[in-house]
């Protein structure tokens, strides 16, 4: 075992005593030093001294997406410039950007976060970690590349773009392991396809460590069929540090969180009450020792359940469930809530289908349209209008079947659909708001 | 006679159909034939080209969904109940159509059609013998 992974398996009640010693000292200290936040501690008629215990937590107040927004640039930053180091920034789907602030140890405990994610999926100082997700603000790129150099891995920082570039220097390189979004790993194949290169027998590639986007179990077998790697699941958002807060082990279906850094609870999105283990709700994660941008009871917006019960990995980090749904994502479409996640499932059903779609919900005066454009395989083209009928059928059945909707299913020839170099947008919502 | 046609699967977006025509024309293919398919939201257009090979590899490297298919050329008499004598014959085989559509050139006293049949090689020995 790698040392970097020895906190994984920390005895319980010596991790619970660490998170309330580490919470006792960052909930006063984004107290004193950050106004929303003592502001609404004091509204509450909370203060840092209630904190006796690890459910005392709940008293405090929550922080949103929309108070980044608001405190937008530096609002919420709790160091003084001194000691930032870096600037991360998350475009977010509207508006202004939100922004945080990290000090090295920061960027330490984030680098540490990923290198246990790596570690846990088998990568190890012998692997050629290609790093595809784009570099600059958004996380991914530079949370892959710390994270690999932290376990001792041979980084190759292409980026996301330059796709034929990429598949040659994965090939030169022998790269073994590539970390990207599920949607760029998608257009690499295709375009690995198209250049005569079968991952199988021109690359040494095992691993794809994929995030940043909600995927689905059906895509995840998808890309490991075609591609002869294993998938992983890596977890992270910028607020909360960047991809490394969770990762799947391979012996359960969830993601352990390392909480002796990412305190996660689970709260009802209505009640705002904190659920049990084994519930179903919110995610939200209280930062335990950044201190660059403390975040407090931070709303994922991310639907996710904390597992009861021990890992057979043997490691004592809390598992939670895979994220398939972001309430953000979440469509009201003829007055039903559909879930794109619930229409990638239907869809990867059909061995037809490529794993390509788009959602297009657009309004005339009176009604919504909603339409699926769906890539078909190029094999199961059939010059016969009759086939491709009963085949556009069969998709619909599919989704349907799971969302209780007839959208309009168009099929689309291979290679037509958007390709994405970053996170994909697969829902266009044309509708009048 | 059985010949290769080609079938390409367009979305049905303006500028598709001349693009693939196109991609044909600027490598010197030249279209025998041509119908075109189509539903709602997508088209096929089935070919039949002087040079099949290139036609399809063009077809393809310029990114189209392309198919190659088995269809038949019968040669129909250019007067009335020549359709309808092919068709009993056709009817005796117990073979389907899929789909059929003329050829474009004809020839004097006879008209072509170009056949897809549930099993071509039975349509054609019963048709053109």
């Amino acid at each position: 075992m790698h040392p970097i992974s020895k906190p994984d398996y920390m005895p319980v009640d010596e991790l619970r005593a660490m998170q309330l010693r580490k919470l006792q000292k960052i909930i006063p200290y984004e107290y004193e030093r950050v106004p929303l936040f003592r502001r609404r501690c004091d509204e509450k008629g909370v203060h840092p001294r209630d904190l006796a215990t690890l459910k005392d937590l709940a008293r405090f107040p929550f922080m949103k997406k929309t108070d980044l927004r608001d405190e937008y640039p530096l609002g919420l930053t709790a160091a003084p410039m001194h000691d930032i180091v870096r600037f991360h920034c998350s475009s977010g789907t509207t508006g202004k950007p939100i922004c945080i602030p990290s000090t090295q140890g920061d960027i330490d405990i984030w680098s540490e976060g990923v290198a246990r994610c790596l570690a846990m999926y088998g990568l190890t100082a012998d692997d050629i970690l290609q790093v595809s997700y784009g570099y600059g603000l958004f996380t991914g790129g530079l949370g892959a590349h710390y994270g690999g150099e932290k376990l001792g891995c041979a980084v190759l920082p292409t980026g996301a773009g330059n796709t034929e570039k990429q598949i040659m220097l994965m090939q030169d390189l022998g790269v073994t392991a590539i970390a990207c979004t599920p949607s760029y790993f998608l257009h690499l194949a295709t375009t690995a396809e198209k250049m005569g290169v079968d991952f199988r027998r021109d690359t040494k590639l095992r691993h794809g460590i994929f995030g940043a986007e909600p995927w689905t179990n059906e895509i995840r077998a998808k890309i490991e069929s075609i591609a002869g790697i294993t998938a992983h699941d890596i977890y992270g958002l910028t607020e909360i540090a960047g991809p490394g807060v969770a990762g799947n082990c391979g012996r359960c279906n969830g993601l352990h969180v390392w909480e002796d850094h990412f305190y996660p609870e689970i709260i009802d999105p209505d009640t705002l009450e904190v659920l049990p283990d084994g519930e179903q709700g919110e995610l939200v994660f209280t930062t335990l020792d950044r201190f660059g941008t403390p975040m407090i009871r931070y709303r994922t917006r991310d639907i996710s359940r904390l597992q009861t019960g021990r890992c057979e990995c043997g490691r004592t980090m809390r598992v939670m469930d895979r994220i398939s749904a972001r309430s953000d994502d979440m469509l009201i479409v003829h007055g039903v809530n559909v879930f794109p996640s619930q229409i990638e499932t239907g869809l990867m059903k059909v061995p037809e289908v490529a794993p390509h779609y788009q959602i297009v919900l657009s309004s005339t005066d009176t009604l919504d349209l909603f339409e699926i454009k769906v890539e078909v395989v190029a094999e199961a083209f059939s010059d016969n209008i009759r086939d491709l009928e009963a085949l556009r059928r069969r998709v619909l059945a599919a989704v349907k079947g799971i969302i209780g909707l007839t959208p309009k299913i168009t099929l689309v020839g291979p290679g037509t659909l958007p390709r994405s170099e970053g996170k994909i947008k697969r829902v266009i919502d044309n509708r009048r708001k | 006679m059985i010949v290769k046609q080609i079938s390409i699967f367009l979305e049905n977006r303006r500028g598709q159909l001349a693009a693939a025509c196109r991609a044909l024309a600027q490598s010197g293919v030249n279209i025998a034939t041509l119908s075109l398919a189509d539903t709602t939201d997508f088209g096929i257009v089935r070919m039949i080209v002087d040079d099949h090979d290139k036609g399809y590899e063009v077809l393809t490297k310029a990114g189209f969904t392309v198919r190659q298919t088995d269809v038949v050329m019968v040669k129909v008499a250019d007067r009335p109940g020549g359709m309808a004598e092919l068709m009993e014959r056709l009817d005796a085989t117990g073979v389907d159509i899929e789909y059929s559509y003329a050829y474009a050139l004809g020839s004097g006293d006879s008209a072509i059609l170009v056949f897809r049949f549930s099993d071509n090689a039975k349509a054609e020995a019963a048709l053109v013998a």
